[in-house]
């Protein structure tokens, strides 16, 4: 089968690049592994709701015209949302056809599914950058009879055994695992690394609203002062509820959680936790204040100071004295783990030499430079801070779709030319 | 948010931010092996002598060759030649700290004029006179206790010594476990 761009994966981004191909009248395919919004059906928990408002709904051609623009999607709303959006472009969507191998054929690209092959001029992975839930090496040491599971297989409380839980990560998804854990009856115990500590509304507006209006997410990949650390920035603590509630390591401490430092070693049925947790909290604090700064001094220079609401400072994150230094899994009774230690784009599907030592795919904002012809969309800091957000989708996607244009214009020449020659 | 360093603090960040491009390239160079020898002199006094290291994928020396006496004090019946190893754990921290600050503060631009720290580890010594399996050897609490002067806000100040402790090698050894391999021969 031939076309001139096949695109992997039929999640947001792949979506948005095809409406900007087909507005370009360029021949292209989706090849996605499931249906349309996968990953928003299968690997996201019961209780989740988008952590994006309702108004940043927006995908280009398709925004939320529902009447709660404050609102936060369920699962089953955002793949309605994705469903009504592959109708409304049509976009040319393969279900079920897994992509196994991308492959370089002269000057084009060969992909291979478990439904056949094609031949394009250009292939766009669009694959979602939460491939593979990352876990610690230090999970090895586990004692056998510990359940483990990860924020793409975890469902909610009542499948994990009675007993303690230990969570481990306190980004949105271990924060928010770890509350509606201890809520179901079971003592959490919350190791905590680095995270980005943020309240849900700030002066009467949605935490979300501020990071748009004042151009935060804006910022590009090539603008930014320390791009791999904003690529590796863990998400911010949010949760998506009617009661629009802040989610924080008071908030969980409040509801019974118990606090630890960063997981650093499982040896002999003991979890050992760092002595760091006093400062990875206070450089969220500061961090949190100097992000409330930023939003102030926007809203007097943007002349809005007087329409919010009243400048907020929050008490700083509390510490108990003596924070846990371990845990005994048995003595504790602790029986299950959640590794929400974050996730890993997987790109081992890729057989062209453009993977770092890591496996990472080494590109340039989206463009893969080694390998003329090759795309990515969907990882973090990709282009903008908002690469990864459904509508930060949209500008990614021109920008690439844009690119690539240009290249299949330069190649059709170069095929003249040799005609010619 | 780029802010033009204009602070003077002697810490040469560019080698240090250009060692940071280039080891990201070039990951065997930033394998580093520290070393120290220790040898016993009488009770419990011994001498340490750091000189050696390797680093950047060759042998490197130190441009001197320094040694360090240890020993322990008149409560532990001993002689007191020099200070207990453990206080070398506080010396270490609080360099590693300081160091870190004014490198941080150079990166942003911030000029220092004083930074004093206190270091204190508390310790259980029934720990270490087996008097007490619940008790451990090391340190149950450590205090650093930073007085900085400054140009900059009471918060921007908090932030550089957070971030020291962030990127801190020594806090890290200290706040994590290790593994730790003894072997011996006999001479
Ligand atoms: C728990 C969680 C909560 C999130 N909440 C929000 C939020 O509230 N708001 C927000 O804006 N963003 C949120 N995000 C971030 C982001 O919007 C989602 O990760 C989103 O799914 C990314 O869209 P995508 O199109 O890049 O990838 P995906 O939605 O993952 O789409 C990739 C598609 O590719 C398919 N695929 C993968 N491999 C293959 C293959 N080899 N062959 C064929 N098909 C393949 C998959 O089946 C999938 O359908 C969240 C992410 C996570 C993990």
């Amino acid at each position: 089968m031939r076309t001139s761009v096949v695109v992997i994966g039929a999640g947001q981004t792949g979506l948005a690049v095809s409406y900007f191909l087909s507005e370009r009248d360029i021949e292209h395919v989706i090849l996605e592994r499931g249906s349309v919004g996968q990953s928003w059906r299968s690997e996201r928990w019961d209780s989740l709701r988008l952590l994006t408002p309702n108004s940043q709904s927006r995908l280009p051609g398709h925004v939320y015209d529902g009447n709660d623009p404050d609102g936060f999607m369920t699962m089953t709303e955002v793949v309605g949302f994705l469903d009504d959006y592959a109708r409304r472009i049509a976009a040319p969507v393969r279900s079920g056809v897994t992509v196994t191998s991308v492959r370089r054929r002269g000057s084009a690209y060969q992909v291979g599914t478990d439904d056949g092959t094609w031949d394009a001029d250009a292939v766009v992975i669009a694959t979602g950058a939460c491939n593979t839930p990352r876990i610690p090496a230090v999970a090895e040491g586990l004692p056998d009879d510990v359940v483990q599971v990860t924020p793409a297989d975890y469902r909610n409380p009542d499948l994990l055994p009675e007993g303690g839980v230990l969570v481990v990560g306190a980004s949105a998804s271990g924060a928010q695992i770890a509350s509606e854990v201890q809520r179901s009856g079971r003592q959490v115990t919350l190791a905590v690394g680095e995270h980005v500590r943020v309240p849900r509304t700030y002066r009467g507006r949605d935490l979300m609203w501020w990071m748009e209006v004042t151009g935060r997410l804006d910022e590009r990949y090539d603008d930014v002062d320390d791009i791999v650390r904003a690529r590796h920035l863990p998400s911010t603590q949010l949760v998506g509820t009617p009661e629009r509630v802040s989610l924080d390591l008071n908030t969980l401490t409040a509801e019974g959680v118990r606090l630890a430092g960063r997981l650093a070693a499982v040896t002999n049925g003991r979890a050992q936790f760092s002595g760091s947790l006093r400062n990875v909290a206070k450089l969220a604090d500061l961090k949190e204040r100097r992000l409330l700064e930023f939003f102030d001094e926007w809203a007097v220079e943007a002349g809005l100071d007087g329409a919010l609401g009243p400048v907020e400072r929050y008490e700083p994150t509390r510490i108990e004295d003596e924070p846990p230094l371990s845990a005994d899994f048995a003595a504790d009774g602790i029986r299950s783990v959640v590794w929400a230690t974050g996730y890993l784009a997987d790109h081992s599907f890729v057989d062209i030499d453009v993977l770092d030592r890591k496996g990472q795919l080494k590109h340039d904002g989206g463009v893969v430079t080694a390998s003329p012809g090759l795309y990515r969309i969907g990882l973090p800091v990709l282009r903008r801070r908002k690469s990864t957000f459904i509508h930060g989708a949209g500008d990614d996607a021109r920008d690439i779709t844009e690119h690539l244009a240009g290249y299949l214009a330069s190649v059709a020449v170069d095929e003249a030319e040799c005609a010619v020659g | 948010m780029t802010t033009t360093p204009t602070a003077n603090n002697g810490v040469n960040t560019e080698v240090l931010l250009g060692a940071r491009k280039a080891l990201a390239d070039e990951p065997a160079g930033a394998q580093f092996t520290w070393r120290a020898t220790n040898e016993w002199l009488h009770a419990t006094h011994t001498k340490a002598t750091v000189k050696s290291y390797f680093g950047l994928g060759a042998e490197q020396g130190h441009k001197v060759e320094s040694t360090f006496e240890m020993d322990h004090p008149e409560t532990f019946g001993e002689e007191d030649n020099a200070v207990t190893p453990v206080e070398y754990v506080l010396v270490g921290l609080g360099g590693c700290l300081s160091g870190g600050i004014a490198a941080v503060a150079q990166n942003r631009g911030i000029q220092l004029r004083s930074v004093k720290a206190t270091i204190e580890g508390d310790m259980d010594i029934l720990g270490i006179l087996g008097a007490d399996p619940d008790v451990r050897n090391g340190f149950n609490n450590v205090r650093v206790n930073y007085e900085i002067d400054a140009d900059a806000s009471e918060e921007d100040i908090e932030a550089l010594v957070a971030q020291s402790q962030k990127r801190s090698a020594v806090f890290d050894i200290v706040t994590n476990p290790t593994n730790v391999t003894v072997s011996v021969t006999k001479a």
